[in-house]
């Protein structure tokens, strides 16, 4: 669906007509991310980490494909290989680095793409299957990065693997066959490098394809705005392309010169040195932890040291952690205030940014050592993360009075709108 | 920016102020767009160029034979990137039926002096890969078909190549390569 006052493609070449008639893809574009699609006219810039995550994907499997040419998923050459990529393999740095900056470059714009969606409440009806098909992508880039980080099979890598897998073995009874089973022995070996190495070339392409199922449903209503009301009228909007496509670029831009500086000053200052060193199974590095942007949730894992009620810790803090990404989903359901945007809700706005604040306090529990500081602080933080989601925001969205939402786009942007006036 | 914004809401384009029929946002076009478009094709080198021959590769592109073990009349295949070559000492008779052909005759002309260093003409050095579609000729190990001109004969499509390594019957076009190579001695020849 689109609006009525869409443009139409009207290929004027020859050519082009008659590539319309036998495989309509110009029109497919034209309509999607062209002249086609009418947008909000009043978008802002976080509204550019849309097409700079498809970016991030685009670049980590051009770079990932090409590692892949010359790795070798074999734990007793793994390591060496990706050595070999680091020394022999003409831009064999370059695109390593470039690879494994890409992983957390992509994580950076996701998280602010599904903060964005937290502030203007983008998961709020009709767009309610858009947030929960980016919920599922999460989940895949997670998984994804994860068996990514194991492959150089380096000490992190290894303990990555085996910690991670582990948090299967705290399911009661199934849990140890499972872990083994993950794993395909008793710890990570050559069958669990093989397979992580089949499913992390596989995942970015089921990812591709749920982020085309991500692109369709958001094309049904068409793109939120930073008012949070609907599209009106065609003075409410302006074509993707050229208001767009100019507007993504020069934030692609600016993307890529932060990218490229981490790129080329700092390739190492997000990984750990630790996965220089070779796996080896018979010592665990003195602190580890996952890559940054699993920290939230790794804090979230950590924070339950106790048995609850009749379930074990180690239960309690995987399900806790596997929750704080599950409790995404509904919340459509949870958010019940009429009002999308952050701007027109005072009381709301006043907690999103409190639970900013909140996961940057879990992120820097979860990098920091499992000192009993560090885990009080998580608990706390962990709970009133639970708190915002399931009391706090229910809660709000009934006794808030919201402030008086502009008539139409058009009268946000100008002050007035044709249709009022 | 509002007064791009006529009441309607449509947004028109910054207008010729200068009337040279150029626009600012034309020039800012053209050059991002190019800025882009030059920034993109730089990205190309490194994702092509990691596909050449990588260092380690390259590092292993000489190879040192000894060929004091070699009679006359005897052959050894070697290696060098990873492809055979034919290291060949001829015989008295093979050089003599090698030189008894008027060079012009044949399909890729060259004498056997010109295929072997000189005062070393008995050293006949080539790759033991068949110019027409990268077979291994036989010919060099003991008793191999040498083919009917007594050299090599390659017995995936049948050419034939004769005691200097030319070609003389069958598909391939050329003679078989002779490798970049130096005695380091008189008993040690360096490859590449």
């Amino acid at each position: 669906m689109s609006f009525p006052w869409a443009k139409n493609y009207k290929p004027s070449h020859p050519l082009m007509v008659y590539l319309d008639e036998k495989l309509p893809l110009p029109r497919l574009i034209y309509n999607a991310i062209g002249a086609g699609y009418p947008v909000p006219r009043n978008l802002n810039y976080a509204w550019n980490f849309g097409v700079l995550a498809g970016f991030c994907l685009v670049l980590q499997i051009v770079t990932g494909v090409i590692l892949a040419m010359h790795y070798a998923a074999n734990a007793g050459v793994a390591f060496d290989s990706v050595e070999h990529i680091m020394r022999d393999v003409n831009w064999g740095w370059m695109l390593r680095y470039a690879h494994a900056n890409g992983a957390s470059a992509f994580f950076v714009v996701v998280y602010i793409h599904i903060f964005r969606g937290f502030f203007y409440s983008s998961y709020k009806a009709p767009r309610e299957m858009i947030w929960l098909l980016g919920v599922v992508i999460f989940l895949l880039m997670m998984a994804t990065a994860f068996m990514g980080y194991v492959l150089p099979w380096g000490q992190m890598s290894f303990w990555g693997a085996k910690v991670i897998t582990g948090l299967f073995s705290a399911i009661p009874l199934v849990g140890t066959p499972l872990q083994q089973w993950l794993l395909g022995g008793f710890a990570p070996d050559n069958a669990a490098l093989n397979r992580f190495f089949s499913l992390h070339f596989l995942l970015p392409f089921v990812i591709a394809a749920v982020i085309i199922m991500h692109i369709w449903a958001l094309h049904i209503p068409g793109s939120s705005n930073p008012t949070g009301v609907e599209i009106k009228t065609e003075s409410d909007t302006v074509p993707f392309h050229p208001y767009y496509t100019a507007k993504d670029g020069f934030g692609l831009g600016v993307f890529l010169l932060l990218y490229c500086t981490v790129l080329f000053f700092f390739p190492n200052a997000l990984g750990h040195p630790d996965n220089y060193i070779p796996a080896n199974p018979l010592s665990t590095p003195a602190h580890i932890v996952p890559e940054w942007y699993f920290w939230p949730f790794y804090a979230i894992l950590r924070a339950f040291t106790s048995d609850f009620l009749f379930i074990p810790a180690k239960l309690m803090g995987v399900l806790a952690m596997f929750s704080a990404i599950l409790v995404w989903f509904f919340l459509p359901w949870l958010d019940t205030s009429p009002v999308r945007s952050g701007h027109y809700r005072p009381l709301f706005r006043k907690f999103y940014w409190i639970l900013v604040l909140d996961t940057l306090v879990l992120g820097y529990c979860g990098g920091s050592p499992a000192e009993t500081k560090y885990v009080l602080i998580s608990q706390i933080a962990a709970t009133y993360y639970f708190l915002h989601f399931l009391v706090i925001l229910p809660l709000v969205s009934s006794i808030e009075k919201p402030q008086p939402l502009p008539y139409s786009i058009t009268e946000s942007v100008l002050g007035t709108d044709a249709l009022t006036a | 920016m509002a007064d791009l914004l006529k009441a309607e809401g449509t947004i028109t384009a910054p207008t010729d102020s200068s009337h040279d029929g150029v626009r600012r946002r034309d020039f800012i076009n053209i050059a991002a767009v190019s800025f882009a478009g030059v920034g993109g094709i730089a990205v190309l080198v490194p994702l092509i160029s990691q596909m050449s021959a990588s260092a380690d590769v390259l590092a292993e592109s000489s190879t040192e034979i000894d060929i004091s073990a070699i009679a006359s009349g005897q052959a050894i295949k070697a290696v060098w990137r990873k492809q055979p070559v034919f290291v060949r000492n001829l015989t008295p008779t093979e050089i003599a039926e090698a030189d008894a052909v008027d060079p012009k005759t044949l399909r890729d002309p060259a004498t056997l002096e010109e295929r072997t260093k000189k005062g070393k003409t008995n050293w006949l050095i080539t790759m033991g890969v068949c110019t027409h579609l990268g077979c291994v000729p036989l010919g060099a190990g003991p008793g191999e078909v040498k083919g009917e001109y007594g050299g090599y004969f390659c017995p995936c499509h049948g050419s034939v190549y004769d005691t200097a390594a030319r070609i003389r019957k069958g598909p391939a076009p050329k003679n078989l390569e002779v490798p970049p190579y130096d005695f380091s001695s008189d008993t040690v020849v360096k490859i590449g």
